[in-house]
């Protein structure tokens, strides 16, 4: 095992930590970018994820949503994406006027497409 | 035969207006200082001590009164200049109360307005008594007792960032500049005054544009404990303890979190000031997409309006620190001297 063996902090380390921009999977950012191009204004302020209900209890946060799309981080958005009860709470907090509701809808269309590899 | 003496009109006697009346003066021009206030001086009259180095404000208003007490100038104050047009090569200024005033340049100075926090119905402002703005706290200072309502000691002081600016909601994209680094300095004052406060700013991104601002922002992390956490407040309510409560996003964390406070103090933002607003628009003066006056060229043009003998000086322009208005009114004199000399 010269791999453990390489390994002198005593754990294994099992996939990178980083998030590699050239191999990740930018698709569903283009499709969002496409079908709501307000998508783009987010500068990640948190306003949204403060004002939400669906993120007080369980671990949803719409804005960090929004920067998985853009770096291609599709196993992450799964996890979140189902969490929203698209009530549009936060359409009334965004600053840069993202139509947040749409935003997450659209995401969730679009991994149900790239599943179907109609992405 | 000796020439006439040249007459320039000064529209708005706030820190740029006050610095091209002296400036103009003191080249032996003759000059009208038009203010709509009690007296000259603008929003410096309400300020208490000034970022960078937290010097009493008192300092510069003094420059400022000795600036403008020279034979040369003729001030008038409970008057706005309503109009400005053209007469040949005279400007006429149509001021309120009918009466006008006719010269060869104008420079306008016109100035800023605070942004109006109660439109930010969602943070409680002449709701909760407990929420104040920026001005308010200035206020506060200058009387030195630092205060809720009820006359007890904040022990927990929170200043909220971009209020009024950097919002579509409120129809201004714009960033006004100054309020981040008033927050340090509203901080850093807090916290000397009331030593047992923790105090918390809340920014959506730190802008320490000037000298010595970000040499400010770490004096007030290294040596006065302030606090500062990244996300916008989304909302804020009082609870049974007649505290405040916040809503937030703790961006670096990750996480929504929520925070009592004893004082939310907004950093309210600048917009073109209205009757300067209304100068521009009875004139035929162009404004921008923030709607502040729009000048001639972003780069070399900032004083010129575009209009033969009216130029620009201050924040009626866009936002910025006292330090650049008076280096942006000392530039809207030699533009207009230069004009005068050339015609
Ligand atoms: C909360 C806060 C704190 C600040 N603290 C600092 C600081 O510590 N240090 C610093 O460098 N800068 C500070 N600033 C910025 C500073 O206030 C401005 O740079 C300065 O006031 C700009 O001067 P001005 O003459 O352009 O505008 P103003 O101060 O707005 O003056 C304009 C004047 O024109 C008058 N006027 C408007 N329209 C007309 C009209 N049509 N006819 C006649 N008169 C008219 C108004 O009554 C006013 O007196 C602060 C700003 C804010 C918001
Ligand atoms: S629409 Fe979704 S993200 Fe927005 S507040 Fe409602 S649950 Fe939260
Ligand atoms: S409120 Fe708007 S700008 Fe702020 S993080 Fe959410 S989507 Fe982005
Ligand atoms: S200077 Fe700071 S507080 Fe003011 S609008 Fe710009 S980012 Fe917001």
């Amino acid at each position: 095992m010269s791999e453990q063996k390489a390994n002198r902090f005593g754990f294994a380390i099992n996939r990178s930590r980083a998030i590699n921009y050239d191999t990740s999977d930018r698709k569903v950012r283009e499709y969002v970018t496409m079908r709501e191009p307000s998508f783009r204004l987010c500068f990640a302020c948190g306003g949204c994820t403060a004002t939400c209900t669906a993120g007080q209890h369980a671990s949803f946060n719409l804005r960090r949503m929004n920067t998985y799309i853009r770096r291609g981080e599709i196993d992450s958005l799964r996890e979140e994406v189902a969490r929203c009860m698209l009530c549009g709470k936060c359409l009334l907090v965004c600053p840069r006027g993202v139509n947040t509701r749409n935003v997450v809808a659209t995401t969730a269309e679009a991994l149900r497409k790239l599943d179907r590899n109609e992405l | 035969m000796k020439e006439k003496r040249k007459h320039v009109i000064v529209a708005g006697g706030g820190v740029a207006g006050m610095e091209a009346a002296g400036s103009l003066a003191e080249m032996g021009i003759r000059v009208t200082l038009v203010e709509k206030g009690e007296d000259p001086g603008g929003h410096l009259l309400q300020w208490h001590a000034l970022f960078p180095g937290r010097r009493p404000a008192e300092e510069v208003r003094k420059y400022l009164r000795k600036r403008i007490a020279h034979e040369n100038i003729n001030v008038i104050t409970r008057t706005t200049v309503e109009k400005v047009r053209h007469h040949g090569h005279e400007i006429i200024a149509d001021l309120s109360g009918g009466t006008e005033e006719r010269a060869d340049a104008l420079i306008v100075a016109t100035g800023f307005d605070l942004f109006d926090a109660h439109r930010k119905e969602e943070y409680g402002y002449g709701i909760y008594d407990n929420v104040i703005t920026s001005a308010d706290l200035e206020e506060m200072f200058n009387g030195k007792r630092v205060v809720r309502a009820d006359g007890s000691v904040p022990s927990r002081i929170g200043f909220i960032h971009c209020v009024g600016s950097r919002d579509e909601k409120v129809n201004n994209n714009h960033c006004s500049k100054v309020c981040c680094v008033t927050a340090v300095k509203q901080a850093i004052e807090v916290r000397k005054l009331l030593p047992e406060s923790e105090v918390f700013c809340f920014y959506m991104d730190m802008r320490m544009f000037g000298p010595y601002y970000e040499e400010l922002y770490r004096e007030s992390q290294e040596v006065h404990n302030v606090n500062y956490m990244r996300g916008k407040v989304s909302e804020a309510s009082v609870n049974i303890n007649n505290r405040l409560v916040i809503k937030v996003e703790d961006t670096l964390a990750g996480r929504p979190l929520k925070m009592e406070l004893d004082l939310m103090v907004l950093m309210v933002g600048m917009e073109m000031s209205k009757p300067g607003a209304r100068l521009a628009e009875a004139s035929g003066l162009n404004t921008g997409i923030n709607r502040f006056l729009e000048s001639a060229d972003q780069h070399y043009g900032t004083n010129r309006s575009g209009v033969a003998g009216i130029f620009y000086a201050g924040t009626c322009t866009a936002p910025m620190n006292i330090t650049d208005t008076i280096s942006h009114s000392r530039s809207a004199v030699e533009e207009t001297v230069r004009y005068l000399g050339g015609r």
